[in-house]
């Protein structure tokens, strides 16, 4: 780890002042440390954005919910409202890491926390993400629980996170603040595919801190989370679905869906989603979705089964969806 | 310890030559084979029970070790100085004497010491050492090495130099004959991906060299081997080298051999005259250390319309760096398991550039087993035989190939009593039984371990207070030493357990066998009984009876009609030393611990997802030491055996053979969502008289040869997909499922 300076910001256009100047924001630390003790991260300052008043979980006016940043990821899949009205995004927040990692994980920091490519963390290994130009040793490399959607001749990095998959199907904007004053996107457009900048992962500007992430009203219909992996537990997804699902007179009326393991980002095809509405639930509708997801998908070597497996993970979802909503 | 000299009248040394008898249960304070809890472990759930690294000697500095970033060639250039002026950075070390790999188990030398060559991607090239862990990891991190990089062969499948071991090879009847002319055949090729050992605690060290004598505080477990191994690798003489290691957060095998942070901390605080603390990053434990191999087995089984065997071959592939003499031992069980006239054992050893192969846990019967377990069930399915019934019929005699009787041998028990304790006669046929979206299936293993006993030296003292010290250089890597050994002084000595202290773990106490391949109870078990037949022989004098007239329990003796407090006894303490050989029993009969693994899971319907619902281990080990930490060791086992069923693998790099994964977040060893209520039963009847005088067989490893291919057996009952390629990942299942109507 390289000596850094460390500083607690007391309000947020402090935070965002010292990271317009090059710090970088710390919040629950659970990647950034690690990586800055493999130095695959070494700023030389960090602002500590802790301290702000970024804890609270409240309804909206809009009936929908606004999540402070700093809501750590434990408080958030346990909150009363969250269980009860957006369920996917509590069994995601759950079948995240470990009980210690989400005790002090945030909602902003899980939202921007880095690919777990294994070549991105070995220093020794050739990174565009890391090391713009150096070359992608995922590409003929160990790329099991690399992308298959999404992803360029450059970077083939996924996102880790199942937060932001739920959170993606649920719609959710993100709140930011920052030196220019601040804007309200949505999620989807807050991360960019890697092209041949992976290195640049988000819209974000320099100093440009998220404070909230807003859902809308509850949706209609049945919820789940879908989570593939190699192991039960403290295993990121080969292949997750977040779904709400609506279903009338053997119909199905609305389908939200999103995606992780497959993509640089929480993917989002609303392609998928419009070839389902109107159909009646059946292995053939839910495969004629899974064509549309996986139109462009490709594999890697390791990762090929990926593709596959997402469209019987697909299926599984929609099937389990589709029987509860009826 | 003191240097008077020592009485040695009544010391007690045995060759195992002969059937013992079991003194241990005529012995009455009952201590011994209760779930006694174990001494340490109040110290451990504490945090104060103090390992390797936890020492704080004045003047402490801290090395950091720099790894190889090419996978052969050699070192030609390092910035040393560019480092060395970085803030609290003392010296940058290379060469000599840093090792490329640790020692193999009992290897009692120095390991291989090539810099300026590079043999592997991570091999140990230079040590940092500086005033802080944090100055001496980011300079260690900031070193630019230059390599002469050299063509490298990482693959074991296209290896050009593969040697086939000699010892290894066996060709008995007419293999090929039998297949042909017996009703059922198989011939099916298994693979194991390598595995971890991910012990708890890394690799740590603090060297610290007094009055010209180096004291190590080191995380190891088999500290006579250690010290040898030590003093080689610096060009000192033994003497000159003491080991501390009294507490030790699991080796499975990478703590057998010294290291290289241990001989790097030592060097290092020799040329600095300052202690100096080196322990492994996460990462480098997965690289400087040693891996299980990868395995490929070729399997073929043949029976008769009965089911009685007539053919069996075992022939595997495995790999290590060139000049390692360890090779995985894959069909270490199957020479002696089943029957079966005509045999072929064919073994190659490819010789590649990925780090290090060693003993994992069970080095042989660990991934041997999942081949032959896996093959049993296929063979069982073309004959149409239930495969527990299949497993019995074929029990021999005597060995297979060398006419030996067995010893203690409880297969067919532990198959029987476990078949009836699963429920196994609710087992459906392939793929019938869906419950919600999962297949539900069982499946059945047999286990086997080859039980070793290695020579042991302890020392036990009763003292005139009535409290009773023993001694000896012992390990304690988790498994419950301090526990066993007190009850064995306990039981012997008719005391309490609170009478008798453990001293362990100190290289200059009388030499064990260590810890390691499932001997170290039994080995230094051993020793510690044969130090208290010469205490209670002493003893016996004082009361002027026969020591077999003599009754100890509760601090009393009794004998000759007389009761007598040992404190009243005892007037001077009474020391005797206990020396146990291995002997003839070991070449004149077949000695091994088995069991049965019976498993069921359940396989999603659509992701081939496995799940383990339940799991029940049923062995036989001969005497029980104590029920809660054997126990303990057999679920241990069979979580082990989970995981290299379905989700351990290190995945090497294709090109460069580098371990990508070497973290515990991508490395993935089972949470405890994969394991569930595990079922361990123990037959507490059973006595081995050939393995040695306390009847008592290894346990350790025991409880994870053969317990994946029970889930392999199941995943294929459930849903009738045979996987051959481990761990059963949800990718190699999936593609196979059958459809639901």
């Amino acid at each position: 780890m390289r000596p850094f300076d460390y500083a607690r910001a007391d309000t947020t256009s402090d935070a965002a002042t010292r990271a317009a100047a090059g710090a970088t924001f710390l919040a629950g630390g659970t990647n950034l440390l690690d990586l800055m003790k493999l130095e695959v991260m070494a700023p030389e300052a960090l602002v500590d954005v802790t301290r702000l008043d970024l804890h609270e979980v409240e309804a909206t006016d809009e009936s929908g919910l606004r999540i402070g940043a700093l809501v750590t990821n434990s408080d958030l899949a346990n909150h009363a409202t969250v269980r009860a009205h957006y369920p996917v995004l509590s069994r995601a927040l759950l079948s995240g890491a470990t009980v210690q990692l989400r005790n002090k994980a945030t909602t902003g920091g899980n939202l921007l926390q880095r690919t777990r490519c294994p070549y991105f963390y070995d220093t020794a290994a050739a990174c565009n993400k890391r090391d713009p130009g150096t070359g992608c040793a995922a590409m003929e490399g160990r790329n099991r629980i690399l992308a298959v959607l999404g992803a360029s001749d450059h970077c083939i990095a996924t996102h880790p996170s199942d937060m932001a998959v739920a959170m993606r199907a649920l719609g959710a904007r993100v709140v930011t603040e920052g030196p220019d004053g601040g804007r309200e996107l949505d999620l989807g457009d807050l991360y960019r595919l890697p092209g041949d900048t992976p290195n640049i992962e988000t819209v974000l500007s320099d100093g440009e801190l998220i404070t909230a992430v807003i859902l809308p009203p509850p949706p209609a219909g049945a919820q789940s989370y879908v989570k593939v992996r190699d192991r039960a537990s403290y295993a990121f997804a080969l292949v997750s679905v977040a779904g709400v699902v609506a279903v009338e007179d053997g119909r199905i009326t609305s389908a939200n869906l999103a995606f992780g393991g497959l993509a640089p980002m929480p993917w989002r095809n609303e392609a998928v989603e419009t070839a389902l509405i109107g159909k009646a639930p059946s292995t053939e509708t839910f495969d004629a979705a899974a064509d549309i997801l996986l139109a462009d998908a490709k594999g890697h070597g390791d990762n090929d089964f990926k593709i596959p497996l997402a469209r019987r993970t697909l299926r599984r979802a929609l099937r389990e969806l589709c029987e509860r909503a009826a | 310890m003191d240097d008077t000299p020592r009485n040695a009248d009544f010391d007690v040394a045995l060759t195992m030559d002969a059937a013992q008898p079991p003194v241990l249960d005529r012995t009455v304070q009952g201590l011994l084979g209760t779930a006694m809890d174990r001494p340490d472990g109040p110290l451990k759930v504490t945090g104060t029970a103090r390992y390797a690294a936890e020492a704080l000697p004045e003047n402490l500095v801290t090395g950091f070790l720099v790894r190889a970033t090419i996978t052969k060639g050699r070192v030609i250039g390092m910035k040393a100085e560019a480092v060395e002026a970085m803030p609290g950075v003392i010296r940058v070390m290379t060469g000599h004497p840093l090792l490329r790999n640790p020692a193999q188990g009992q290897a009692h030398q120095a390991p291989e010491q090539i810099l300026p060559k590079v043999d592997y991607f991570g091999q140990p090239v230079a040590l940092v050492v500086a005033e802080t862990f944090e100055q001496a990891r980011h300079a260690a991190q900031a070193l630019v090495v230059t390599y002469e990089e050299e063509v490298a062969e990482v693959d074991p499948n296209a290896a050009s130099q593969v040697d086939k071991p000699k010892a290894s090879q066996l060709d008995q009847g007419d293999l090929e004959g039998a297949m042909r002319s017996s009703p059922v055949a198989i011939d099916t090729t298994y693979t194991t991906a390598p595995h971890s050992s991910a012990p708890m605690e890394p690799h740590a060290s603090i060297a610290e060299w007094v009055d010209g004598r180096l004291q190590l505080r080191g995380s190891y477990q088999m500290l006579k081997h250690n010290v040898a191994e030590l003093a080689d690798s610096l060009g000192v003489d033994e003497a000159r080298v003491r080991i501390h290691a009294p507490y030790v957060g699991g080796g499975f095998g990478s703590k057998l051999g010294i290291a290289p942070e241990a001989v790097a901390a030592a060097h290092a605080a020799r040329e600095l005259g300052r202690p100096v603390r080196v322990v492994m990053a996460r990462d480098q434990v997965f690289e400087m250390t040693m891996r299980r191999t990868e395995t490929t087995q070729r399997m073929r089984l043949a029976c008769d319309a009965d089911g009685l065997m007539t053919a069996l071959a075992h022939e595997d592939r495995v790999s290590n760096l060139p000049g390692e003499a360890f090779s995985e031992p894959t069909a270490q069980g199957t020479h002696f398991l089943y029957g079966g006239a005509n045999r072929r054992f064919t073994h190659e050893v490819a010789r590649i550039h990925r780090p290090c192969a060693g003993s994992v846990r069970a080095p042989g019967e660990a991934v041997g087993m999942i081949a032959l377990e896996c093959a049993m069930d296929e063979l069982a399915e073309a004959a149409d035989i239930d495969p527990v019934e299949l497993r019995i019929r074929n029990i021999p005699d005597t060995t297979p190939e060398g006419g030996q009787p067995y010893s203690e041998r409880a297969l067919e028990r532990c198959l029987r009593e476990g078949a009836e304790r699963f429920g196994w006669s609710q087992r459906r046929g392939m793929a019938e039984r869906l419950e919600g979206d999962w297949w539900v299936g069982m499946g059945v293993a047999a286990a086997v371990r080859t039980n070793m006993m290695e020579e042991s030296i302890a020392r036990v003292t009763l003292r005139p207070d009535g409290t009773a010290l023993c001694e000896t250089d012992m390990t304690d890597i988790g498994t419950g030493s301090y526990a066993i050994l007190t009850q064995i002084v306990g039981e012997m000595l008719g005391l309490p357990r609170e009478k008798v202290e453990v001293q362990i773990g100190d290289s200059d106490l009388p030499k064990s066998s260590g810890s390691g391949g499932s001997f170290g109870a039994q080995s230094c078990g051993s020793a510690v009984f044969l130090a208290c037949q010469g205490v209670r022989k002493h003893l016996a004098e004082r009361m002027e009876v026969a020591p077999d007239d003599l009754t100890l329990r509760d601090g009393r003796a009794t004998g000759g009609n007389r009761q007598v407090a040992l404190t009243d006894l005892v007037e001077a303490p009474m020391s005797a030393e206990g020396h146990v050989k291995p002997g003839e029993t070991e070449d004149n009969f077949s000695i091994a611990g088995y069991g049965a693994h019976f498993a069921e899971v359940g396989v999603h319907r659509d992701t081939g997802e496995v799940r383990v619902h339940r799991m029940l281990g049923v062995f036989s080990i001969g005497r029980v030491l104590n029920m809660k930490t054997a126990t303990s060791q057999c679920h241990g086992g069979m979580i082990w055996g989970i995981g290299s069923a379905l989700t351990e693998e290190i995945m090497h790099d294709p090109r460069d053979g580098r371990i990508v994964n070497h973290n515990l977040a991508e490395y993935h060893i089972p949470v405890s969502l994969d394991v569930p209520q595990l079922d361990a039963m123990l037959l507490e009847d059973t006595r081995d008289d050939q393995a040695n005088p306390i009847q008592a067989k290894g346990i350790g490893e025991l409880g994870i040869s053969g317990a994946a291919a029970a889930v392999g057996n199941a995943i294929r009952n459930a849903c009738g997909v045979r996987v051959r390629d481990f761990p059963a990942t949800p990718d190699k299942i999936f593609p196979h499922l059958p459809d639901v109507t």
